[in-house]
Formats: structure tokens, C-alpha cells, sequence
């Protein structure tokens, strides 16, 4: 039997919606964690710890997120384990966004200027505390426009989770269209959805940055 | 026995030797004016004394404590030199106040209460009790120099470096940060300075240090040494009017 698309159709892709809402959640907070990790190391005293720090951002950087989706869902499959969709999508995700987010606050971090680290170096603070009371705080303030930006790419980046079989937006998208041959209704409504989720997100990072920019006169 | 004793200290930046056998003693209470061309290795000096810059040979002993390349050893020393920097350097993100309390409080692990009483008094030496709550963009050169001399203080140092800290002020702000260094300097307070400002090394500084292509190249009391100079260098120099 063929449906329509109709109100009962798009309440199934509002349901997935939570999913596409839930992952997005998941990968920024997951991402953000190990992001401040990588960010610590790539810059770091210690040589090796950034180079291990490079390395990462640069292999993330380089391969598509899909095949790092299919390394987690189907590689840990090859070792015994049954990984449910959310689980693998989360992990390759977040291993995704830490490298991404780890490389914007670097460029935070490495945005303060040396006269700070240098006048609280001799106030005797340890590297430890030049970073915690000096360093960070100023970069966490200059990082939040292009960090709310790098969410608008996270709740996007959530469709590739349909492809593992995930029921998040995009494939609740396909289920529906599969039920109606309304393809252009579907996805126009899928799309809407996107739309209303990323952009406030998009209207936050602007305003952040113009607020940004404003303060920052002579 | 000296505040700072430096002796036979050298120090290159690859090929470059900026500091050549600089020998110098600082004794407590005294105000030790140096002056030089621009290169000649005058803030390089004031970097190695607290650690900023390492050394490549030759001792440096400062408030008891001898410069080694340890850390807590260094933050040790650290905790008993102020240094105070040409472009202010105050944290932009701390308000007057917190700029004071937040080394003595993190470093020294100070309580609270003590270490605002202490940014209270402090203020009040530099003149500027009222801007407590003010954030340093709110605050003209000048006063951000004074709160950077006064954050400086609230660590009780044994001896204050600075490093041509009137160079980015207009005259008028000049005026109001050296009326402070010279109020310090009667209070007693060791010192070290930098300074293109030959008047007010010549009035206040005990002691001026010339340098010269990386070496104490004259020194001698500052009357002295303004009055009656010793090397055609020196006299060149002061000749040149230049800053
Ligand atoms: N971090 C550095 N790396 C390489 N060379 C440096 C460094 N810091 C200083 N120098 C060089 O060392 C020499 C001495 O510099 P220094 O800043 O001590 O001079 P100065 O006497 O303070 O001069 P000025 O009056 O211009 O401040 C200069 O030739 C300078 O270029
Ligand atoms: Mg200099």
C-alpha cells in the first residue's frame, strides 16, 4: 500500500530527529573532550606529544569521516563485536570531531600573545597555571564563534550514520520516501529540518563573531 | 651582599652574542640605571636574570636563589624578581584587581582576604585605588603601566626589572609612571631599569650600567658617569642625544 506524505509521515522524521539530535550531542561533547586533549597536546612542550597530536590531525583531516565510520562499525566487526549504529557512529564521530575541534582551539591557544605567557612566567606561575588562569580562559572566549560554527558541521555530518543502518533523520528520510514515492516532499521536509536545526546555530556563531569583533577595538 | 650578582655571563642566539662577559653586582636598595644602543643587550640582560632567557655560561645569583635551569627552582627565584615589560602585558580578560591577586594567590597561595589587602595597598602606591574594578582596556597606558608595577609589587619582591617601561607613553604618561618608579625607589626597593629617559637616570639611579656590543662597557656612579664619561663610546652616545 503507498502512503501519502502527510502529517503522520513527518512526525516519523521528527521522532528521528531526536536520534539525529542525540548523535550530534554525543559527537560534540565526546569530541570536545578528547578536542581540548588534542588541542593540549598539539601544543604541548613536550615534542612528541605534538607530533602525535600533528599526526592525528592531519590522518582525520585527511580521510573522508564516511571511512572512518566504516573502520569503527565494520572493522569491530571483524573482531567479534556487534556494535549497534549509534555506538559505531558516536565513536567515529567523535574520533572526527577531536581532531577538527582540536586543530580550531589550537589556533586559540596559539592566538594569545607570547607577552602573556612571557609576564606570567615571571610571576613564577607554573605552565600548568599560565594555561589554567592566563592562557585558556582568553582562548575560550576567542574560540566560541568558530566552535558553534564546527556544530553546524556536526549536526550535518550525523546523516552519514543512515548509511550503518542508523534511523536518524536522513534515514528515516529514506524509510518514508521508500513508503510514498514522494521524494521531492520528503527530502524538502528532511532538508526543512536540517535548516531549522543548524540555522539559529549558524545566527549564534555570526553574532558571537560581530560581538567578538566589536570588542575587540583599539 | 648583592640582590643580583651576575658574573662572567654569556648568552647567544645562535651565531649572535649578545651578552659577552657581563659582570655586574646590584646591592640592596640600590637603583641601577642602564643604558645602551638599541642591540647592545640590555633587555637580554634583564630576561637572563629571571629565567626568561637561558644562559650559556658565567653565574647568576639573584636574592640568594642561583639561576639553574630547574623548574621550581627557577619559579623559587622567580617569586622574589618583578619584572615589568615595556607593553604592559595585563591580563585583558582579569579585571584591576584580580590582575594583583592572581599571582599571589596562585603562586603563593595567598587567602583571598590577604591577597586583596595587599592589591589594596599596593593600588594606593601606584595612585590608583579608584580603578580597582576597572579592565585594562578601560585604562590609559600609563595607568595599565602602573597596575603592571603594581601587580608586580603585591609579590613582595626583593628587586624590580624594568625594561623600558615609559617607551610606549606619551610624555604626559612618561611623567605619571616615573613619579611612581621614583617613589618606589625612595621606599628603598632594589632596582633595575632599562630606560631611554636620561634624566631620570642621571636624578634617580644610583649606579648606571653603559653597555656596549654586549659588555659592561662603563659604569660608575650616574653623576658620574653623565657628567664626566670614560670611553669615547659612552661619550659618543650621550652626545648622540640618542634614546
Ligand atoms: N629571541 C631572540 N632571538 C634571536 N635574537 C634575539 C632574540 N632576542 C634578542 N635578540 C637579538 O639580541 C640582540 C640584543 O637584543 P636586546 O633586545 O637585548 O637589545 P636591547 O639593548 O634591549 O635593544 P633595544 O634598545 O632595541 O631594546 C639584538 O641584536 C637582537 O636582535
Ligand atoms: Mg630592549
Amino acid at each position: 500500500m503507498i502512503r501519502s506524505f502527510g502529517w503522520n509521515e513527518f512526525l516519523i522524521l521528527l521522532r528521528a530527529t531526536e536520534w539525529t539530535i542525540l548523535l550530534s550531542l554525543i559527537s560534540f561533547a565526546g569530541g570536545g573532550a578528547l578536542g581540548f586533549v588534542v588541542a593540549l597536546a598539539r601544543t604541548a612542550q613536550h615534542k612528541t606529544l605534538r607530533w602525535i597530536a600533528v599526526a592525528y590531525i592531519e590522518l582525520m583531516q585527511a580521510t573522508p569521516v564516511l571511512m572512518v565510520l566504516f573502520l569503527v562499525f565494520y572493522g569491530l566487526g571483524l573482531f567479534g563485536f556487534d556494535i549497534p549504529p549509534l555506538i559505531a557512529a558516536s565513536i567515529a564521530l567523535i574520533v572526527y570531531c577531536a581532531a577538527f575541534l582540536g586543530d580550531i582551539w589550537r589556533g586559540c591557544i596559539e592566538a594569545i600573545p607570547k607577552q602573556q605567557w612571557e609576564a606570567s612566567e615571571a610571576l613564577a606561575f607554573s605552565r600548568w597555571q599560565q594555561l589554567r588562569y592566563v592562557v585558556l580562559p582568553q582562548a575560550a572566549k576567542i574560540s566560541l564563534p568558530p566552535t558553534v560554527g564546527f556544530l553546524v558541521q556536526v549536526v550535518k555530518t550525523t546523516s552519514i550514520a543512515s548509511i550503518i543502518g542508523m534511523v536518524e533523520l536522513t534515514q528515516a528520510g529514506r524509510f518514508v520516501n521508500n513508503a510514498t514515492f514522494q521524494p521531492i516532499k520528503v527530502f524538502s521536509a528532511v532538508a526543512l529540518i536540517y535548516f531549522v536545526l543548524c540555522y539559529p546555530l549558524s545566527l549564534w556563531a555570526q553574532a558571537l563573531e560581530r560581538k567578538m569583533n566589536a570588542g575587540r577595538r583599539a | 651582599m648583592p640582590v643580583v650578582a651576575l658574573e662572567n655571563v654569556t648568552k647567544s642566539f645562535g651565531a649572535l652574542t649578545v651578552l659577552d662577559g657581563v659582570s655586574l653586582a646590584v646591592e640592596p636598595g640600590q637603583v641601577v640605571a642602564v643604558i645602551g644602543r638599541s642591540g647592545s643587550g640590555k633587555s637580554t640582560m634583564l630576561r637572563c636574570i629571571n629565567g626568561l632567557e637561558q644562559i650559556q655560561s658565567g653565574r647568576i645569583e639573584v636574592a640568594g636563589h642561583v639561576l639553574e635551569n630547574n623548574k621550581t627552582a627557577l619559579r623559587e627565584l622567580r617569586q622574589d624578581v618583578g619584572m615589568v615589560f615595556q607593553s604592559y602585558n595585563l591580563f585583558p580578560h582579569l579585571t584591576v584587581e584580580e590582575n594583583i591577586t592572581l599571582a599571589p594567590r596562585v603562586v603563593k597561595k595567598e587567602p583571598l582576604a590577604e591577597a586583596k589587602a595587599t592589591a589594596r595597598n599596593v593600588l594606593e602606591q601606584v595612585g590608583l585605588s579608584e580603578k580597582i574594578d576597572a579592565y585594562p582596556e578601560q585604562l590609559s597606558g600609563g595607568q595599565q603601566q602602573r597596575v603592571a608595577i603594581a601587580r608586580s609589587l603585591a609579590m613582595h619582591p626583593k628587586v624590580m626589572l624594568f625594561d623600558e617601561v615609559t617607551s610606549a607613553l606619551d610624555p604626559e604618561l612618561t611623567e605619571e609612571v616615573l613619579r611612581v618608579m621614583e617613589g618606589l625607589a625612595k621606599a628603598g626597593m632594589t632596582m633595575m631599569l632599562v630606560t631611554h629617559e636620561m634624566g631620570f637616570a642621571r636624578r634617580v639611579a644610583h649606579v648606571t650600567v653603559f653597555m656596549h656590543k654586549g659588555k659592561v662597557w662603563e659604569s660608575g656612579p650616574s653623576e658620574r658617569i653623565f657628567s664626566d664619561p670614560q670611553t669615547p663610546e659612552l661619550r659618543q652616545f650621550l652626545a648622540s642625544g640618542l634614546k
